[in-house]
């Protein structure tokens, strides 16, 4: 048993800037992660990091773009903390060494991106998540934070009072890779969740491996409700045998998109007659997708992206990244020939409900990054938003969780008289409740904190062991490819009801199946068939949650689009889709979306670009 | 040292309960060993398709009988155009052997966490085409690492290494403003680009025949590291003074041999050894001692 003042759950840019944030404010730190903090998916981030920096740029001029982007279901309030604190958390990173590209006065150069107004995105090459993320990790070091990596979080201490508002988090429960022990860490002051993406609910993603939305799927499951879940984000410039990335960074330089008949659609066919290839991700995804269904894409696959003529001197010099990844995984000399690029599962918008200090409606829990949702994206975010999230959300939850000075927060957390219940017209019985596996309960009967954790490890010790007990059954990888499947199948970048709820039905398939799942490998020596049949479950719980919000959203807003309601309808779905775990079974309601801000509110516009 | 994998303390848990789950695993193993053959005859179907790639994969585990003496075991998978040896493995252990242990995450060569030995060279297994290799594959962990199981190493030993050379920055001067840029030169920023490409995935320390002896000695990663640094005009005089004194100490620069291993394999493309070399010239330019 260990015990720390705040346990932060994930190395990536949010785990680390929260940690350095938790320490300086005066905690006892530990970071438990299930990768070694520099392996995280932060290390991915290609393009940018925006920061109203420079004249003629203001933050109420990013809190704008932002606001318009996400089709007006980001909260304002957490919206205007994002930015107006990242330019200063820009330049704390520049402090710590950060390997910016830099103008000739030796400033931090800036660049274009999707759906800004000002060219604001700071950037490092085409790398600037590897050089924050080691920048990050660097300064967790240099403060002697301590790191327990490649330990798998399992679970929560939570208590178990019935509602959700009431309940306590006193701790998590880890089980140490290398050596299969299960142990538990208490947590006197906080918990902060912050374990990254939940790409691989699908099967074409840019996401690492790793990104199985375990957060998102331990708080769910402990009472947190899940926000906007049915807004995720396709990157309309993947490579198309792997989902490898190509960066936004470089329609920002100036690379445009020619479908086979090698016209310029964005503006020939007129999907952005303003902004072209720079419109936001959702409508240049969409375009793509349009052309290849109306037979005008490359072998009926993808479109090209072409940097060709912006010269060898200015790719190496901003892209250079892009012509390695071309060429390792696609065989493709950015330099001579354009690229292959179809969208894919990139982000989600959604996560752990937060307030605009991290703070989940259980007590002592937080969550960070791309696995929470203090509503700053919402139904659709912005290219280079997602980093300065990481920092700027990290500070203000590590911060928070240590005891230090905070302002009451704007955007409020858990169920309250403004929230109202939703439903959903599903073809399957949602919520057959989970009996013997890993329910959200932390802890029955226990009372005290130390209980509630020893009770929680018991559970976990019980869980690994049945696990590995069961000699047959299924296996995780079959399952897990049945979701994905059928997510990419079903629930993409164009959605229809009745795929929908084909979706539903293959998820509660599986869930099925999953009663039956064992773990071949016997060892309690680095197993990996454990840790990803635990993964497994969770991306379950993701999937039905994200199919349940898309199926009950009847409307067309950033980037869930519905056929059958194809405009935004303002009157009816300016709320959040909130799911919550109750006593086994996954309930839907919403809650409604904060435009006012500090000195303006954001009234919804017509998003045209 | 912040990075520690700490030991829990033991358990106390009662002897019965003990003998029950040593049972259980008992029982289990047994099943493995069943699995295992089953495994084996439909390998044996596979290895009839000559359209399937042969890997040869190292195998071990401390604890499972049959594997704790190392073996190699073949797979033969089907390829498709573009498949790399990461997702060989992958399939490999998808569709064959639930147990098969290797760390992977990112796919496209940014995590650093699949390195591995191919055909008898440090690669990371998911920039690796199949196509460019000659069959059977041979995928072994990074030598002159531990193994732990299968393709996995200890890192330990060189987490400590990169931690030796206190990797972070250290400036002299940063500026008073919160929102003030420390600027850095264009030209410096080219100059020290390469060395901060590093993920970390050890190919060039376990490449190098002196780090092979000499169980101290920094190693390129380290001393790259440490080169980002040092030749970052922010950090000032002082502190480029210090590095410089960090890298010549006894097992430093001065047992680098320019054999060039390290630059062959890195898969990041860091011209290592020029980094190293330019480091002593910097230590000796700085009357350092010699070693
Ligand atoms: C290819 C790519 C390019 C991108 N480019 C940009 C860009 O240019 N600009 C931008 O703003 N955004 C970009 N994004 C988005 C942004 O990079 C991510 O949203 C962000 O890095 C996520 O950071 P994180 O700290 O939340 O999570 P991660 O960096 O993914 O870290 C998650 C951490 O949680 C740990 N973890 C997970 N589960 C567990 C568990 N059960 N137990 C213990 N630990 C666990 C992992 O070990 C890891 O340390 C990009 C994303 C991708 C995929
Ligand atoms: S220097 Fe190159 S080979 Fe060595 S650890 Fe870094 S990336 Fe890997
Ligand atoms: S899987 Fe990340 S470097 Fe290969």
């Amino acid at each position: 048993m260990h015990e720390y003042d705040v346990i932060v759950v994930g190395a990536g840019g949010a785990g680390l800037r929260a940690a350095i944030a938790a320490q300086e404010a005066g905690a006892d730190v530990a970071m438990v992660t299930k990768l070694h903090p520099v392996r995280s998916h932060t290390g991915a981030a290609e393009g940018g990091i925006n920061a109203a920096l420079r004249e003629g740029d203001d933050w109420e001029l990013h809190a704008y773009d932002t606001m318009k982007g996400s089709d007006y279901l980001a909260d304002a309030p957490a919206a205007e903390a994002l930015t107006q604190e990242s330019p200063k958390e820009a330049i704390q990173l520049e402090h710590w060494g950060m390997a910016f590209s830099r103008e000739d006065d030796g400033t931090v150069s800036q660049r274009p991106f999707g759906g800004l107004s000002f060219p604001r995105t700071t950037y490092a090459g085409a790398e600037t998540g590897h050089h924050l993320l080691h920048t990050l990790y660097e300064q967790v070091v240099k403060r002697g934070i301590e790191v327990f990596d490649e330990w798998y979080v399992l679970n929560l201490a939570v208590s178990d009072e019935d509602d959700p508002a009431d309940r306590r988090c006193h701790g998590v429960v880890a089980y140490e890779t290398a050596t299969g022990n299960v142990d538990a860490f208490t947590a006197r002051d906080g918990v902060i969740l912050a374990t990254g993406g939940l790409g691989q609910v699908y099967d074409h993603t840019t996401n690492a491996v790793a990104n199985t939305g375990d957060g998102v799927a331990m708080a769910y499951r402990a009472g947190v409700p899940a926000e906007d879940m049915e807004m995720i984000q396709f990157h309309p410039t993947t490579l198309p045998s792997t989902g490898v990335l190509i960066s936004e960074g470089v329609r920002g330089e100036g690379g445009i998109l020619y479908n086979d008949d090698g016209e310029r659609f964005m503006f020939e066919n007129g999907y952005a007659n303003n902004d072209g290839e720079l419109a936001s991700r959702d409508v240049v995804s969409r375009a793509e997708l349009t052309e290849v269904n109306e037979g005008r894409g490359i072998e009926d696959e993808y479109v090209h992206l072409d940097m060709r003529h912006l010269g060898e001197e200015r790719i190496v010099d901003r892209l250079e990244n892009i012509l390695h990844l071309a060429e390792d995984f696609e065989g493709v000399d950015g330099l001579e020939e354009p690229m292959p690029v179809k969208p894919g599962q990139h982000y989600a918008m959604g996560g752990i409900e937060t307030d605009e200090y991290g703070q989940t409606c259980v007590d002592g829990l937080y969550a960070v990054g791309e696995c929470a949702c203090a509503s700053v994206h919402g139904a659709n975010r912005l290219g280079g938003n997602a980093l300065p999230e990481l920092t700027v959300f990290g500070k203000r939850a590590g911060t928070h969780a240590a005891g230090g000075d905070t302002e009451e927060p704007r955007v409020t957390v858990g169920w309250t008289d403004d929230s109202e219940d939703g439903d959903v017209d599903s073809p399957v019985t949602l919520g057959e409740p989970w009996t013997t596996e890993a329910v959200a309960d932390g802890g029955a009967a226990a009372k005290t904190g130390e209980a509630v954790v020893e009770r929680t490890l018991e559970r976990e010790r019980e869980r690994v062991e049945r696990l590995l007990e069961r000699d047959e059954g299924t296996q995780h990888a079959e399952i897990r490819a049945s979701v994905q499947h059928t997510m990419t199948k079903n629930v993409n970048v164009f959605r229809e009801e009745d795929a929908l709820k084909e979706a539903l039905v293959d998820i509660r398939a599986a869930r099925e199946r999953y009663r039956d799942v064992y773990v071949a490998d016997p060892s309690s020596t680095y197993n990996t068939d454990l840790i990803q049949t635990i993964e497994t479950r969770n991306l379950l719980d993701i999937a039905e949650v994200i199919t349940m919000g898309a199926l009950a959203r009847e409307e067309f807003r950033g980037a869930h689009w519905r056929k059958k309601h194809q405009e935004r309808k303002d009157d009816e779905w300016l709320k959040h889709t909130m799911v919550s775990w109750s006593d086994g079974a996954p309930e839907l309601w919403y809650k409604p979306v904060v435009l006012e801000g500090q000195n303006q509110t954001y009234e919804p516009k017509e998003r045209s670009y | 040292m912040s990075t520690q994998r700490q030991q829990p303390e033991t358990e106390t848990e009662s002897t019965e309960t003990e003998t029950a789950q040593d049972r259980r695993l008992e029982k289990k193993r047994q099943r493995a060993a069943e699995r295992e053959r089953a495994r084996v005859e439909a390998e044996e179907r596979a290895a009839a398709d000559a359209e399937r790639y042969h890997l040869k994969v190292f195998r071990y585990d401390p604890e499972v009988e049959g594997k704790q003496e190392p073996r190699f075991d073949d797979f033969h998978v089907p390829y498709e155009p573009g498949m790399t040896v990461l997702d060989a493995l992958i399939y490999a252990r998808d569709q064959f052997d639930a147990s098969l242990t290797f760390r992977h995450s990112c796919r496209q060569a940014i995590c650093g966490s699949d390195a591995l030995f191919v055909n008898g060279s440090q690669r990371l297994g998911c920039q690796t085409q199949l196509s460019d290799l000659d069959q059977p594959v041979r995928i072994e962990p990074l030598p002159h690492s531990e193994v732990v199981k299968d393709l996995v190493v200890d890192m330990e030993h060189f987490y400590d290494q990169m931690e030796a050379v206190e990797p972070y920055f250290q400036t002299e001067n940063r500026p008073e403003g919160e929102l003030e840029e420390q600027r850095q030169s264009r030209e410096n920023r080219e100059k020290i680009k390469k060395s901060t490409r590093c993920i970390w995935c050890g190919a060039c320390m376990s490449s190098c025949n002196i780090a092979a002896g000499d169980n101290e000695y920094l190693g390129p990663a380290a001393i790259n590291k440490a080169y980002r640094f040092a030749m970052d005009e922010r950090e000032g005089e002082n502190v480029k003074q210090r590095r410089l004194e960090i890298i010549e100490q006894e097992h430093g620069v001065w047992r680098c041999q320019t054999q060039f291993s390290c630059t062959e394999v890195c898969p990041k493309d860091i011209p290592l050894t020029e980094h190293i070399q330019e480091l002593k010239r910097e230590a000796v330019k700085s009357n350092l001692k010699f070693w």
